[in-house]
């Protein structure tokens, strides 16, 4: 077993981090400082942290690239647990507690209105994100797992727009708040495409050494 | 053999030394709760349904006379989420807005202008306007389109009473309210979420039924500003959003007037926006409404199921028999 460096170490404090915003959470429903309408106050901040821990776990990439510091990707699963895991409680806030008694709702509820239908679809492709997440089943699906976590993208952009969708008819102030985060997400997006360009560069220029091809004629 | 048993009464259930040195101060107490009492009590006839006041509010007291013919079942909405929780976009589009952004708006002096399709219009001042017609409470039950609701003590007298002053014409077949514009008092108009001022409106038979009411007060005082001082309507068998605040002016015509919100989203809102759990409206499905209401937290059992006409079909479904509810929303 590997003796615990500094991310070893700092991981339980993340942790403790990572569930401030719930105890926070707890304590002013507990103290009633919600104000008249606790429920959507629940459901808000449940919701705007899955989405943070969401931006979180993306931005290890790019971190990582531009700082080099390459530990940094062993926090990355526990940000994206933590993103189903606040994602799962805001599906459980609105599921149990405002919908709460008026079951047969759900269903004509994420048929009909479109920003739960794709809330509700970011949550259910959490679920094989979060499935896969162990070291074995890393092992098990081999290059496949990093297909199937591509699926994280799709996620942050139906978050956005369950956001988005949200936001009231003529609300040009509230409207800010979800464009901040979906800047935020487009520039998460756009920091791995350029390496890319750059890594497949990198591999293109050996190919035609692996593979020698006459050139054309010109 | 003997066991030994612990004393009856843990440690924990002794009174605290405080509480128990105290003890002569909590009779004294008792011996002047009748007076407490009395000075607590509320000024409506006994069994009338009065709500507690609200703890010492802001605003002047009014005089009125609860009318129990309007009374709802269940807890009312406190003074205090009544007033904090609100759309009122004049004052900005977050619910918290229009008590925070309301301070400098001036409810006094005040005229309302009447005109249109009616023999007696005018300009007249609101203590005119509405002197000698007595102040009723009623306990309504508000319903936004947003599928929250209230339960709401509303001091105010039927619109039908007012409007019969100005003698409508056989040609008045609808009214409509204009809420004032006040760019330097009211943060909200500066951005252009509708086309202001704010415009509303309700066929005559409507605005004269006796439900539909004009407030002047909620909870005994006078309307806080950002609750529509100092005139406002109260139509409760439909969304909010048709009871216009802060009225300069009422107009009779034979043809049906502009209403902002339809004007803005006419698939969304309609004009009549009766509250109506089988018609909805995107975002927001309206077959079930979150009640806020009633004391302390409750996280629990808030959802309601939404009535049609918000629970007064009995005493309103007869204004549109034979219209297709689902087209003229």
């Amino acid at each position: 077993m590997r003796r615990p460096d500094a991310v070893g170490w700092s991981k339980p404090l993340v942790v403790l981090l990572a569930l401030l915003p719930l105890a926070l959470l707890v304590l002013a429903v507990l103290h009633n400082t919600l104000g008249p309408d606790p429920v959507s106050q629940l459901e808000k901040r449940t919701g705007i942290w899955a989405l943070r821990l969401l931006l979180l776990t993306l931005a290890i990439t790019p971190l990582r690239r531009f700082t080099g510091w390459n530990a940094l990707i062993r926090y990355r699963r526990m940000l994206g647990l933590f993103t189903f895991f606040y994602a799962s409680v805001h599906l459980t806030v609105y599921l149990v507690i405002d919908l709460g008694g008026f079951w047969s709702q759900i269903f004509t509820e994420i048929a009909k209105k479109p920003y739960i239908t794709v809330g509700f679809a970011a949550w259910l492709l959490l679920i094989p994100l979060a499935v896969t997440s162990t070291r074995g089943m890393m092992r098990r699906l081999g290059r496949r797992w990093g297909q199937l976590h591509k699926l994280v993208y799709a996620i942050g952009v139906l978050a956005i727009l369950h956001f988005v969708w949200q936001v009231k008819f003529g609300q040009t102030i509230a409207v800010r708040e979800p464009v901040v985060y979906a800047a935020i997400l487009v520039a998460l997006l756009l920091a791995r495409w350029r390496p890319r360009r750059q890594a497949l560069a990198i591999s293109a220029r050996p190919a035609p050494a692996r593979s020698p091809v006459p050139a054309p004629p010109p | 053999m003997p066991t030994r048993r612990p004393p009856d009464l843990p440690e924990r259930d002794v009174t605290p030394e405080a509480i128990y040195q105290d003890r002569r101060r909590l009779v004294r107490l008792l011996a002047l709760s009748p007076l407490a009492l009395a000075a607590c009590s509320p000024k409506g006839e006994a069994g009338a349904p009065t709500p507690a006041p609200p703890p010492p509010a802001p605003g002047t007291a009014l005089s009125f006379t609860p009318n129990p013919a309007f009374h709802t079942q269940g807890p009312l909405t406190s003074w205090q989420d009544v007033t904090h929780y609100n759309n009122y976009y004049e004052f900005g589009t977050s619910k918290s807005d229009p008590a925070l952004n309301s301070g400098a708006f001036k409810p006094k002096p005040w005229s309302v202008t009447v005109g249109g399709e009616c023999e007696a219009p005018g300009i007249f001042a609101l203590e005119d306007l509405i002197r000698g017609i007595p102040l009723e409470q009623r306990i309504y039950r508000h319903r936004c389109v947003e599928a929250w609701s209230m339960v709401i003590p509303w001091v105010g007298f039927p619109l039908g009473t007012l409007l019969k002053r100005f003698k409508p014409t056989s040609r008045a077949r609808y009214v409509a309210f204009t809420t004032v514009d006040r760019p330097g008092q009211m943060p909200g108009l500066s951005y252009p979420v509708l086309d202001w001022p704010y415009r509303e409106g309700l066929r005559i038979d409507e605005a004269m039924h006796p439900l539909t009411l004009l407030a002047v007060g909620v909870y005994g005082r006078v309307l806080p500003n950002q609750n529509g001082a100092p005139l406002r309507l109260v139509v409760p068998w439909k969304y909010g959003f048709k009871s216009t605040k802060a009225i300069v002016q009422i107009a009779f015509s034979e043809t049906r007037p502009v209403t902002s919100w339809s004007q803005a989203a006419p698939d969304r809102y309609g004009f009549y926006a009766n509250v109506n759990p089988d018609v909805g409206t995107v975002p927001w499905s309206q077959h079930t409404e979150r009640r806020i209401a009633g004391s302390g937290f409750s996280l629990f059992g808030n959802r309601i199921a939404t009535r049609l006409f918000n629970g007064y079909a009995d005493q309103v479904a007869s204004l549109y028999a034979g219209m297709d509810l689902g087209r003229d929303y």
